[in-house]
């Protein structure tokens, strides 16, 4: 049975809460989307709920972290990115504060919410924001580490959170670093790039059945966009012929632009294939539809390289 | 207990000192937002006076007073205030703006001693004057947290979703004051985009709010000595103020003195006739 990866994200901030009384939530009228119920009920106190106010939460999050407390505020992608983001620029990242901003349902995965709450553009958005820590956890195992990185590390961070049910890719015991990638499946004819959960898992069943095929596909579980893993991006650019980067977001500005940078640094001049967001508004639909409607399902995925 | 003679003639005093070094390093740049920082420098002389617990030497002691000024254009006249008071040299005072500075047109918390928090972009610091309000009511300490906002700032949206958050939440230690001088860049707040009767908005959303004579001292400090004995609500103190106050009638209650071009000769001309030399 998948486990929630909001779960995950709430049970790891109770375990961080019970041994530093600084770490507090901050909700938008979201805690039943987002998880922190359970977190409210251990430490009422510890939890702030302001209300559909995401601006104001934000900025009441950069001051409670200016007074020492590690603040996590959350709510959709779309009104993170966009609602709050000079609060976020401004009273966070510009000021040096020490906010940590989740944006739920990121890309396809706000499913029936609709294109008003559908987040292509966020990652795109944080990108440009200068030092800032950008994760998108895979699994409820990973979002569980990287919620514990993320309050031990100080500074702003961005952590973009499928909140649904994810089976594991990683044991309980897998070790996490912000800034590194994990390669989940090995293979030199094809490497995927892959962004986020719903997405690795798409991945790693395309890998999976052409790997019965007799093509071997490498898929990089990315986790941290920014700063972005070079030294695997690399390693990858030179050990596979064929490179593909999958997002749920737009692909300009988001991991397809970063690969793309970082080859163009390192004078490499391979193709690199872009699966994700091509300038589109979201809309409604199951995951499943959405995931075909953009072409980023493992049958999408498959035929992709299948064409190579 | 109203203020002494004694008191009220150094918070006079160092008024027209914050309005005179205000002046001197905003000529020597050659433009700036003169009128919005010379409305607040009563405030700022009461604040950093009487008002606020403070150490120049540490500005960042852990029971000090914050002050959040979300007006933060108004940053030459607290940069005054707080080389005046020794948090750092007055010699940085002729660095203002230039490149490299420590002392930035708008507030910087990352640069500049004293100062608590970043702001510029208008309507963040209440928020973030909330959540500081927060944390030490969280952490049960007894700091006042203080914010300055403007009257034309009043008309971003954000300021109200936190006036409700800090009356919710009752932080009865943040106390604000609306720097209520009637004017913002393109003409009078009320012919722009008129903002009163801010006493009972205020009142509305579940603060203590008061309205006094921003320039006047015994005014001051009976609102800041009331509203810290507050139980439950924030305070917003609406300080009727004049634009430019000080600034001689080039700039006194003139609408172009929201930033505006002055030399250093200028400056000491308007500090000679206007505020006594």
């Amino acid at each position: 049975m998948a486990k929630e990866m909001r779960q995950a994200y709430a049970n790891a901030l109770i375990e961080e809460a019970r041994v530093n009384d600084k770490i507090v939530v901050l909700e938008a009228d979201l805690m039943s989307a987002t998880g922190t119920k359970t977190f409210k009920s251990e430490f009422p106190e510890r939890t702030i709920d302001v209300g559909v106010a995401e601006a104001n939460m934000v900025g009441m999050a950069a001051g409670l972290s200016v007074a020492g407390y590690i603040p996590f505020a959350a709510t959709f992608g779309t009104f993170a990115a966009r609602r709050a983001l000079d609060q976020f620029f401004i009273s966070g990242a510009y000021a040096k504060a020490n906010v940590k901003l989740v944006g739920t349902d990121p890309g396809v995965t706000a499913a029936f919410n609709g294109g008003t709450h559908m987040p292509f553009e966020d990652t795109g958005i944080m990108k440009l924001i200068p030092n800032l820590t950008i994760v998108e956890p895979s699994d409820p195992v990973s979002a569980a580490a990287f919620t514990h990185l993320l309050a031990k590390q100080y500074g702003c961070a961005y952590m973009r959170l499928h909140r649904k049910g994810m089976d594991d890719i990683y044991s309980e015991n897998e070790t996490f670093e912000i800034g590194k990638s994990k390669i989940v499946r090995n293979g030199n004819d094809v490497c995927i790039f892959a962004l986020g959960a719903v997405l690795v898992h798409e991945a790693i069943k395309a890998a999976d059945e052409l790997k019965k095929e007799g093509i071997n596909v490498r898929v990089v579980d990315v986790l941290t966009l920014k700063p972005l893993d070079k030294e695997m991006i690399l390693k990858c650019a030179k050990e596979c012929a064929y490179i593909i980067t999958l997002e749920n977001n737009q692909v300009s500005g988001g991991l397809y632009s970063s690969v793309l940078e970082i080859f163009n640094e390192n004078h490499i001049t391979k193709y690199v294939t872009a699966m994700g967001i091509h300038d589109e508004f979201g809309q409604v639909g199951t995951l499943d539809y959405l995931l075909k409607n953009y072409a980023l399902d493992k049958d999408s995925i498959m035929e992709v390289i299948r064409n190579f | 207990m109203a203020l002494l003679d004694s008191e009220k003639k150094e918070l006079i005093d160092f008024a027209r000192d914050i309005r005179k070094q205000t002046l001197l390093c905003i000529g020597t740049l050659g433009v700036g937002h003169i009128g919005g920082s010379l409305s607040i420098a009563d405030i700022l002389s009461y604040l950093y006076t009487k008002g606020m617990k403070v150490d120049s030497n540490n500005p960042s002691w852990e029971g000090r007073d914050y002050l959040v000024l979300s007006k933060g254009h108004s940053g030459p006249a607290l940069y005054s205030t707080l080389a005046l008071k020794g948090f750092f040299s007055m010699d940085l005072l002729s660095t203002l703006n230039k490149g490299g500075t420590l002392l930035p047109s708008h507030c910087d918390r990352t640069k500049t001693p004293g100062i608590d928090m970043t702001t510029g972009s208008l309507g963040q610091g209440l928020s973030a004057a909330s959540g500081i309000a927060l944390a030490h009511k969280l952490s049960k300490k007894p700091n006042f947290v203080f914010a300055i906002i403007g009257d034309g700032e009043s008309e971003e949206g954000q300021n109200w979703e936190a006036a409700m958050a800090a009356s919710h939440y009752g932080l009865d230690n943040l106390i604000a004051f609306t720097d209520n001088n009637k004017m913002q860049i393109d003409g009078l707040t009320k012919d722009v985009l008129g903002v009163e009767d801010l006493v009972a908005k205020w009142k509305a959303f579940g603060w203590n709010a008061v309205r006094i004579n921003g320039h006047d001292f015994d005014d001051i400090d009976r609102a800041v000595t009331d509203a810290k004995r507050q139980n439950g609500k924030p305070t917003m103190i609406i300080a009727d103020t004049v634009k430019g106050k000080g600034g001689g009638a080039r700039f006194e209650n003139q609408v172009s003195s929201h930033n505006a071009q002055l030399t250093l000769d200028e400056a000491k001309e308007i500090i000679k006739e206007a505020l006594n030399g």
